[in-house]
C-alpha cells in the first residue's frame, strides 16, 4: 500500500513537472511586461508607453519609421507627397493594393477619416495635429479626399513642412479602418467605446485579445505590405514583479523580459541563454525648479542646482546600464540633438554662484518625486548633494496621480521627473521645455513644462516659434541646437539623464527592434 | 440572526411565523443597510483623496480644455451627494459604470477577476481545513509534547513569514528550479482562448471542455499561490482549533466519557471536536470571506489576475468604479458567507434550529 502510494505520489509529480516545463511554441514571440498602464487601444486616444507600442504594431500611419531604418521617414500607407507653393497643403498618394486585417481596401477616405475622428473625439493626444490649426468645424474641410487614390491635407499655422510630415508619424495619425468602426458606432461615437477594446487596422499584426492585468495577444497579418511577419503570433504578458518576469526568461517561458532592474539584469548575465541588450530611449529625466517660488526663480540658484548633481555618480551606481547623463532636452541620438555635457558635480562653483545670489547659507526646499524607481534613489541622492551646498531638502514623493496635479497647478517647489517626446520632431519637446506663449496663472497651459514651472523668455520663445516654421532642414536644426543650449543655461530645468532600456531576450530570438520612441518598437521580424 | 456563538438570539426555541417574518425583515435591512455604509464610506474616501480621477483618464499632459471636458463628464462639477445618489441609481439598474483602468465595464471585470480569486481562494481554504483541523486537533491532544511544538511552530512560521517573500522563494525552488509547478499566471499563455469562459474558474471550465492539457497545466499554475495562502489559512485554522479543543477538553463531560470507557478516538472526533463545530465555522467562514478579498501580494508576485491586485489598482489609479465595483462584491461575499454561516449553525447544533 505505501509502496503504491508513493508511486502515484511520483507519478503526480511528473506529471506536472512535464506541463511545467513547456517552453514557448516556435512560431509565437512572448514577451513579460507590465502592461498595467494600458486603458485604451484607441489611436485616438493611446498615449501611454505598452499601448503606443502596440497599435504601432497593428497599425500602419500616415508617415513612418521603418525598423530597417529607424533615422529615414518614409511613407506608410502612403507612397508619395508633395508641397503646394506656400507649404500648406500636402498632397497624398496612397500605396495601392493595401488592405486592412478585415480584407478592406485601404483607401483616401480611411485616412481622412482617421484624422477627422482624432480632431472630432479631441483626446489627449490630439493636439499632436491640431496645432495645425485643425478643429472641429474646420477639418472636414483641411483634410479631405482627392480622388481614388489621394488626399490632402492642409494647415493653417506657418509650421515647417518636416514637423508636419514627422507629426503624422505620431500615433494619432494611425490609419483605422473606417467601414468596420462605423459598423460599431454607438451614438455618434465615431466608434470610440468599441475601438477601445478592439483593433481596425492594416499592420503587421491584428489584435487577437486585450485582457487587462492579463495580456495582449496579436497574431501576424500574413498579408502585410513588408511579406508576413516572422512569427506567426505574439503575446505581451503581463508580469508585474520584475523578479517574476527573470524566473519565466531563465525558465524559457518567455523570449524576453521587458523590466529587469538593474540587479536582475546583473542576475541573468551569467545565463547563456539570456542576452542583454541595451536601446537608448528617448525619455528625459529632468528636475524642475518652479520659477514663482521665491528663492527658485533667481537664474543663479537654479545654476547652482545644475553643479550640484552628481551626474556620472549615479550613472554608475544605481542607475548603472539603464540610464546614461544627457544634459539637453531632445534625446541623443536623434535628428538635431545636442550632446554637450557642460555641467558637472562641482560643489565649491555651487556654493560661490549661491553666495552671489544671496544664499551663501542655502535655504530649505521640498523636493517632490514619483515612488517608482530610479526617483526615489535620484532624489535622495540629490538631497546629499544639495546639502554639501547648504541646502536642506525634504523628500515628498507620490504616485503620478497624487504628484501630477501638484506639478500642474504649480505647487511644486522642486520636483523630479521624466518626460518622453510625444512623435519625433524636436518641435515635439521644444514645445513643451522651452515654449511659453502665456505664463499668467489664468492660462492654464498645464501641458507645458515652461507653464508649469513659470518660467517664460521672449528669446526662448521666439527661437522655438522660428525654429518650427523653418524650412530650411540644416538651419532647423541650428537653431533646435541653439535652442538647446539656451535652454541649458536659462531654463528652469537641469536635464540629467536619458533611458537606456535594458531587454533580457531568450539567445534563439532575433531580430527585435525597439527605437527612442514608443512608436519604434517593431515585433514583425522577430524570429527564433 | 445569531450571536457571536452562533446561537439564536433569544430563548433557543423555534421561532414562530411572524417572529420568522420579522427576522427575515432585519436581516434584509441589515444587508441594505451594510451595503448603503459600504457604498458611502468607499465613495467618500474616493472624493476626499489627494488624487486626480480626470488625470487617471487623461494623462498628466493633457490640455486644460480636455482636462475641463473630462471633469465635466464625469459630473465632478456636482456636489459630492449628488454624484453619489447618480451612483446609486446606477447601480440599482445593474451599472457599476466602466473601469478607467480596462475600459471595460467593471461588471465584465469582476465576471473576469472574481473566478480567478475564488478559484485560488477555495483551494486555499480546502488546504487550510483539512490540514488545518487535524493539525489542530492532534496539537491539542498531544499539549506540550512535540506533535503540538511542531504545530505551533508551523503556525508561527505561517502567521510571520512574509508572504512577498514566501512566493518568491517558492517559485525560485520549485518552478525555477526543481520544475515541479508552472510559473506566474494563472495557465501557459498560449493556452489563453482554449477554454470558453462558462464560469471564469478555469479548473471548472477545462474540465467541463475536457481540455486536460489546459486542467493539467491550470492546477501546476495553481498549486504554489494555493498552498502559499493555504499556509496561512492552515495556520490560523490549526491555531484556532488547537485553543477551542484545549477549552473544550478540560470539560467535565470529557471526563465523565472517558471514565464510561469511551473510545479515545470517540471522545475526541464524537464529542469535544461536535462541540468546536460551531466556532470552526465561524473561523473558516471569516479566512474563506478574508481569501476572497483577494491577497494583494500573492496576486502580484504570481501574476494571478484576481480581485484583489484590481481594487489595489483601482485604488493607486482612482479608478472609483472599479474600487466600488470591487468593495460590493466583497461585501457580498462578506454577506453571503455570513448568511451560509448561520445556516451551517443550525445544521451542525440542535439548538439554533
Amino acid at each position: 500500500m505505501k509502496h503504491r502510494l508513493y508511486r502515484w505520489f511520483i507519478s503526480t509529480l511528473c506529471v506536472f513537472a512535464l506541463s511545467a516545463h513547456a517552453a514557448t511554441p516556435k512560431d509565437t514571440f512572448v514577451m513579460a511586461k507590465d502592461i498595467s498602464d494600458i486603458i485604451t487601444l484607441d489611436p485616438a486616444e493611446v498615449f501611454e508607453l505598452t499601448t503606443g507600442e502596440i497599435i504601432a504594431n497593428i497599425y500602419d500611419r500616415v508617415m513612418m519609421f521603418e525598423p530597417e531604418n529607424l533615422t529615414e521617414l518614409t511613407g506608410g500607407v502612403v507612397e508619395s507627397w508633395s508641397f503646394s507653393d506656400d507649404g500648406k497643403t500636402i498632397l497624398f498618394t496612397m500605396r495601392p493594393g493595401l488592405t486592412f486585417h478585415s480584407g478592406n481596401p485601404v483607401t483616401p477616405e480611411d485616412v481622412t477619416y482617421s484624422l477627422q475622428r482624432v480632431v472630432k473625439l479631441n483626446k489627449t493626444p490630439a493636439f499632436i495635429i491640431t496645432q495645425f490649426g485643425w478643429n472641429a468645424d474646420n477639418v472636414d474641410e483641411l483634410v479631405k479626399v482627392v480622388d481614388d487614390s489621394k488626399f490632402s491635407v492642409t494647415i493653417t499655422e506657418d509650421f515647417s513642412p518636416a514637423l508636419v510630415l514627422n507629426a503624422l508619424s505620431a500615433g494619432v495619425a494611425s490609419v483605422v479602418d473606417k467601414k468596420l468602426v462605423m459598423e460599431h458606432e454607438q451614438d455618434g461615437d465615431l466608434g470610440y467605446e468599441w475601438l477601445k477594446t478592439n483593433s481596425a487596422g492594416s499592420g503587421a499584426f491584428a489584435l487577437q485579445t486585450w485582457k487587462a492585468n492579463e495580456l495582449v495577444s496579436m497574431t501576424a497579418n500574413e498579408n502585410y505590405r513588408h511579406g508576413a511577419p516572422g512569427m506567426k503570433r505574439v503575446i505581451v504578458r503581463h508580469v508585474a514583479e520584475p523578479s517574476a518576469q527573470r524566473l519565466l526568461i531563465e525558465k524559457g517561458d518567455v523570449d524576453m523580459a521587458r523590466n529587469l532592474t538593474p540587479d536582475q539584469i546583473k542576475g541573468v548575465e551569467g545565463n547563456a541563454d539570456v542576452v542583454i541588450d541595451g536601446y537608448p530611449k528617448g525619455t528625459i529625466v529632468y528636475m524642475a525648479a518652479n520659477a514663482s517660488h521665491p528663492i527658485l526663480g533667481n537664474p543663479k540658484v537654479v545654476e547652482a542646482l545644475r553643479y550640484l548633481v552628481d551626474y556620472d555618480g549615479m550613472a554608475n551606481s544605481f542607475l548603472a546600464g539603464q540610464f546614461v547623463v544627457h544634459q539637453a532636452f531632445w534625446p541623443s541620438g536623434l535628428w538635431a540633438a545636442l550632446d554637450d555635457k557642460p555641467y558637472t558635480y562641482d560643489v565649491q562653483k555651487a556654493k560661490a554662484l549661491l553666495a552671489e545670489a544671496g544664499y551663501g547659507d542655502g535655504f530649505k526646499i521640498r523636493i517632490d518625486t514619483l515612488t517608482n524607481a530610479p526617483f526615489p534613489g535620484l532624489a535622495q541622492s540629490i538631497q546629499a548633494t544639495l546639502a554639501k551646498a547648504g541646502i536642506e531638502s525634504e523628500i515628498v514623493t507620490a504616485e503620478g496621480k497624487t504628484l501630477w496635479p501638484i506639478y500642474r497647478a504649480r505647487k511644486h517647489e522642486i520636483l523630479l521627473a521624466r518626460w518622453s517626446p510625444d512623435y519625433v520632431d524636436p518641435h515635439s519637446n521644444a514645445d513643451a521645455f522651452a515654449h511659453n506663449p502665456d505664463n499668467r496663472e489664468e492660462a492654464k497651459l498645464t501641458g507645458v513644462l515652461a507653464w508649469r514651472n513659470a518660467w517664460a523668455d521672449d528669446a526662448a520663445n521666439a527661437l522655438a516659434v522660428k525654429a518650427r516654421n523653418e524650412t530650411d532642414v540644416a538651419a532647423r536644426k541650428e537653431q533646435y541646437l541653439e535652442l538647446q543650449r539656451m535652454l541649458q543655461n536659462i531654463g528652469p530645468f537641469v536635464i540629467m539623464y536619458q533611458q537606456n532600456e535594458q531587454v533580457a531576450r531568450r539567445t534563439d530570438v532575433e531580430g527585435f527592434v525597439s527605437g527612442s520612441n514608443f512608436v519604434l518598437v517593431f515585433y514583425r521580424n522577430v524570429t527564433k | 440572526m445569531t450571536d457571536h456563538n452562533g446561537q439564536t438570539a433569544g430563548t433557543g426555541r423555534a421561532p414562530s411565523p411572524p417572529n420568522r417574518l420579522r427576522a427575515l425583515v432585519g436581516v434584509f435591512f441589515t444587508i441594505v443597510l451594510t451595503f448603503v455604509g459600504l457604498t458611502a464610506v468607499t465613495f467618500v474616501i474616493s472624493r476626499v483623496m489627494p488624487v486626480d480621477p480626470v488625470l487617471a483618464i487623461v494623462g498628466d499632459r493633457a490640455s486644460q480644455e480636455v482636462y475641463d471636458q473630462v471633469y465635466l463628464r464625469l459630473g465632478l462639477d456636482q456636489p459630492i451627494w449628488v454624484q453619489y445618489l447618480r451612483y446609486i441609481n446606477s447601480l440599482l439598474h445593474g451599472d457599476l459604470g466602466t473601469s478607467i483602468m480596462t475600459g471595460q465595464t467593471v461588471m465584465s471585470d469582476i465576471a473576469r477577476f472574481f473566478p480567478a480569486t475564488l478559484e485560488l481562494a477555495t483551494v486555499a481554504t480546502l488546504l487550510g481545513v483539512f490540514v488545518g483541523i487535524p493539525m489542530g486537533v492532534v496539537a491539542a491532544v498531544n499539549q506540550g509534547r512535540w506533535p503540538d511544538h511542531v504545530v505551533r511552530v508551523v503556525g508561527l512560521i505561517g502567521y510571520s513569514v512574509p508572504v512577498f517573500w514566501l512566493g518568491l522563494v517558492a517559485l525560485l525552488v520549485f518552478y525555477a528550479k526543481l520544475g515541479w509547478t508552472g510559473g506566474p499566471g494563472r495557465v501557459e499563455v498560449y493556452f489563453d482562448g482554449i477554454v470558453e469562459p462558462y464560469t471564469g474558474v478555469l479548473l471548472l471550465d477545462a474540465a467541463l471542455a475536457g481540455e486536460w492539457e489546459v486542467f493539467r497545466n491550470a492546477v501546476s499554475h495553481l498549486i504554489l499561490p494555493a498552498t502559499l495562502l493555504g499556509t496561512f489559512s492552515l495556520a490560523y485554522v490549526a491555531r484556532m482549533t488547537r485553543s477551542f479543543m484545549l477549552d473544550q477538553l478540560g470539560q467535565e463531560y470529557i471526563l465523565t466519557a472517558r471514565v464510561k470507557g469511551v473510545s479515545e478516538f470517540r471522545v475526541i472526533w464524537g464529542h469535544a471536536f461536535r462541540n468546536v463545530l460551531v466556532q470552526l465555522i465561524t473561523i473558516i467562514g471569516l479566512t474563506y470571506a478574508s481569501l476572497l478579498e483577494g491577497s494583494v501580494l500573492t496576486e502580484t508576485v504570481f501574476a494571478w489576475p484576481g480581485i484583489g491586485s484590481y481594487i489595489t489598482r483601482g485604488l493607486f489609479n482612482n479608478d472609483m468604479n472599479a474600487v466600488l465595483g470591487g468593495t460590493i462584491v466583497v461585501g457580498a461575499c462578506f454577506v453571503g458567507i455570513n448568511m451560509l454561516s448561520d445556516v451551517l449553525y443550525r445544521l451542525v447544533d440542535p439548538r439554533a434550529r
